[in-house]
């Protein structure tokens, strides 16, 4: 078996190595006893190669890679143009397209909003999709059965002993609702939209959660509402923005209103596609909460 | 190099990036190496925003009564972007530390190395 190895090529070895039959070659010690030189020289690479010294090795080559790295980077930036320029190649036609006739094709002022959710809506539909197959695979990787409840998990249901707090909480756990949905609302017009408004109305449910218990916020928003309402939101978003596609790629009329700029309801199908964006938004954040915490919504 | 002085949002937001993938490559414990990952997509916001920025300018939100001109409002594409990435990074965070927690309770522990070994010695039993 020895001497079968020891027949095999060197490339023999690599191909094997690739092939995962083989642990990768040593470089066998030089038997060079007579010398004490080398003998030394082989203790001291052993030295040199024990665990404590490759940490300090692998510190050492880290910080040095990231040092070059960012070296590389800074000249990069150094090259770039001036910051905050007027010429810069960034703010070309496509730019000049979206604010000077955004309000008049898309009826939306917030010329951001009007770019996510009209000009590039199949991207934001994408991200919502992100957002609910992240939140499915935590549901996937955490939720667990009612049954196998611990002491620390029960924990969560229990109420807030602390009178102020749980005063407090509940007076700004509604005005955080008001405000989410004015946030929400009032996307198309002013700064906001789905994805900010509804991160406030999740905090809003989050701070219930953490003062009443996660008992009480399942009387209204247990798993199935949660997802009722992502699974509603997603295909509602997908339809609505595919029968826009689809009419303006084929050459139809714009039946969709879009109404008179700066008006709470403008902007076409901006107010909708926000909505269903926030409360997607909204049960992720939630859900993130609920399976980290019990693991159960 | 004078660049560097007027970018230097820009330059800022490359080296926060470099500390973000040092920590990513240096800390054994898990949850500080996502930490460091979100550091990365912070710096990523950073210097999209101040790509976007233009000097003296307003937030692209056409003021009412008001004709709608370029020469008034900063660059709206890169915010959009932004927003993606938030979101992406949301995503990537929530799914790894879901992971992350699982690991934990399969083998009690955050630190990479110790995750391995207890692996490899599973993996051979």
């Amino acid at each position: 078996m020895i001497n079968e190895k020891k027949e095999k090529s060197k490339w023999q070895h690599f191909v094997d190595w690739v092939n995962g039959e083989e642990a990768i070659e040593r470089p066998k010690k030089i038997s060079l006893q007579k010398i004490n030189k080398k003998k030394l020289i082989i203790l001291i690479r052993k030295y040199i190669w024990s665990r404590r010294k490759k940490t300090a090795l692998h510190l050492i080559m880290c910080t040095f890679a990231c040092m070059v790295f960012i070296g590389i980077l800074l000249h990069t930036v150094s090259t770039l143009p001036y910051f905050g320029g007027s010429t810069n190649p960034a703010s070309n036609e496509v730019v000049e397209r979206y604010i000077e006739s955004g309000v008049e094709e898309t009826g939306a002022s917030n010329i951001v909003t009007a770019m996510i959710l009209e000009y590039r809506a199949f991207d934001t539909f994408g991200e919502s999709c992100i957002l609910f197959l992240a939140v499915i695979c935590v549901v996937m990787l955490l939720k667990k059965d009612a049954a196998e409840e611990t002491e620390e998990e029960k924990a969560f249901d229990q109420e807030e002993e602390n009178v102020i707090l749980k005063k407090v909480a509940n007076i700004l756990t509604p005005l955080l609702f008001l405000f989410g949905c004015y946030v929400i609302l009032n996307g198309h017009i002013s700064p906001g939209g789905g994805f900010s408004g509804g991160a406030i109305m999740g905090a809003g449910l989050i701070l219930y959660a953490c003062v009443n218990g996660q008992k009480s916020v399942q009387r209204f928003f247990t798993y199935k509402t949660f997802l009722r309402i992502n699974v509603i939101s997603l295909l509602a978003y997908g339809i609505l923005k595919g029968y826009s596609f689809f009419a303006g790629a084929n050459h139809l009329p714009d039946v969709i209103p879009k109404g008179t700029g700066w008006d709470l309801l403008s902007g076409g199908l901006i107010l909708p596609l926000n909505i269903c964006v926030g409360m997607i938004v909204m049960c992720t954040v939630y859900g993130f909460y609920a399976l980290f915490t019990k693991g159960d919504i | 190099m004078s660049n560097l002085m007027t970018n230097y949002y820009e330059a800022a937001a490359v080296i926060l990036f470099g500390i973000g993938f040092m920590n990513l490559l240096l800390a054994k414990n898990l949850i500080k190496k996502f930490i460091g990952l979100n550091i990365m997509d912070t710096a990523v916001y950073l210097f999209l925003a101040a790509k976007g920025y233009i000097t003296a300018r307003a937030a692209p939100i056409i003021a009412q009564g008001t004709a709608a001109r370029v020469e008034d409002y900063i660059n709206p594409v890169p915010s959009g972007l932004v927003l993606t990435g938030i979101v992406v990074s949301v995503s990537v965070t929530a799914f790894s530390l879901a992971l992350v927690q699982r690991l934990y309770k399969h083998y009690g522990s955050l630190d990479l190395d110790e995750i391995m070994k207890k692996a490899k010695k599973e993996e051979k039993v």
